[in-house]
């Protein structure tokens, strides 16, 4: 088990370390998601399994799906091909490799836990909802100010762009025929926040050619 | 304790931290920024786990999901911010919002 800790321990740092050299985003975010794998094995060696499978399932899998969605939400690589090349997947992949031949020996023969012994979800769970339930209270709301926060930040960003790209579209051509059937869904679900649903034709009208 | 000792894990979270920080100093892409500083609550959150190993009490590990609470809330809000940001600067680069002469 100590073995294991310490060639995880060099693994995460390795790892971290071509997360902050490197100037691909994508590989970046490939080492990243090595680092959080080489942490939740060392988690695992210092005899606590449920936090390091949190590690896998939370940061791992759902923080960073987060940032592959704004990789692609910005567009990030659109001036680099679009196929990693080959040679970028053998650093990761070696990482992992040697993370994954630990995890099968940890997991087969060095069943003995560490340290003060191996501390389980159990007694996680009843140090969570015990002492803990007004922090567990406070991580809810603060979660949910999150989402509500991020939504509100992002979805103005998507009406501003929405607008622009309207405006865009509007301005070349100057078609009355198309015109006034694109403002009244885009602009009314955007500033105008559906005020006056009956009447589009006007004021979308007018903060389009402002805009353009 | 025959195993890891609490010093060499926190020498780790300590290292690790470390090149978190010197990235978030030197790195100017936003969403690098934020991968930056999603290794340093890492980081914290290892040296939490490995000071609760070390007494084998629980409180490490319910400290570390706080942990992992706000790292989750602080990066769906970062980036929003990031997609506002490039949205309004046209670039993902930390160094194009000067405009408060910081």
């Amino acid at each position: 088990m100590t073995a294991l800790f310490y060639i995880a321990a060099v693994i995460a740092v390795l790892s971290t370390l071509m997360v902050v050299t490197r100037t691909n985003l994508v590989h970046a975010l490939l080492y990243l998601v090595v680092s959080l794998f080489a942490v939740a094995v060392v988690f695992y060696t210092l005899g606590a399994p449920f936090v390091a499978a949190l590690e896998v399932i939370v940061y791992a899998g759902a923080i960073m799906m987060l940032f592959l969605f704004a990789v692609m939400l910005l567009n990030v690589g659109a001036d680099s091909p679009l196929r990693v090349p080959g040679w970028a997947w053998v650093g990761p992949g070696v990482l992992v490799g040697v993370l994954l031949a630990e995890l099968i020996y940890g997991l087969t023969r060095a069943t003995q836990p560490l340290a003060g012994g191996e501390v389980g979800p159990a007694a996680v769970g009843d140090a969570l909802y015990g002492p803990y339930v007004l922090g567990v209270e406070l991580a809810s709301m603060l979660l949910l100010a999150a989402l509500i926060g991020a939504r509100h930040v992002a979805a103005r960003a998507r009406d501003e762009e929405d607008a622009r790209a309207a405006s865009r579209r509007g301005s070349p051509p100057a078609t009355p025929v198309a015109a006034p059937p694109r403002p009244d869904p885009e602009t009314g679900a955007g500033d105008a926040a559906g005020d006056e649903p009956d009447a589009p034709s006007a004021p979308p009208l007018t903060a389009w050619e402002g805009d353009s | 304790m025959a195993a890891v000792s609490l010093d060499h894990a926190l020498v780790l979270a300590a290292i690790l931290f470390a090149v978190g920080f010197a990235g978030l100093l030197t790195r100017r892409n936003l969403i690098v920024v934020l991968a930056c500083i999603e290794i340093m609550l890492n980081a914290a959150g290892l040296a939490f786990v490995a000071a609760g190993a070390r007494w084998g009490q629980a409180d490490g590990q319910v400290m570390f999901l706080f942990v992992l609470a706000m790292a989750a809330a602080e990066v769906a809000v970062g980036l929003a911010i990031a997609i506002r940001f490039r949205q309004s600067l046209k670039s993902l680069d930390v160094d194009e919002a000067d405009e408060m002469k910081g």
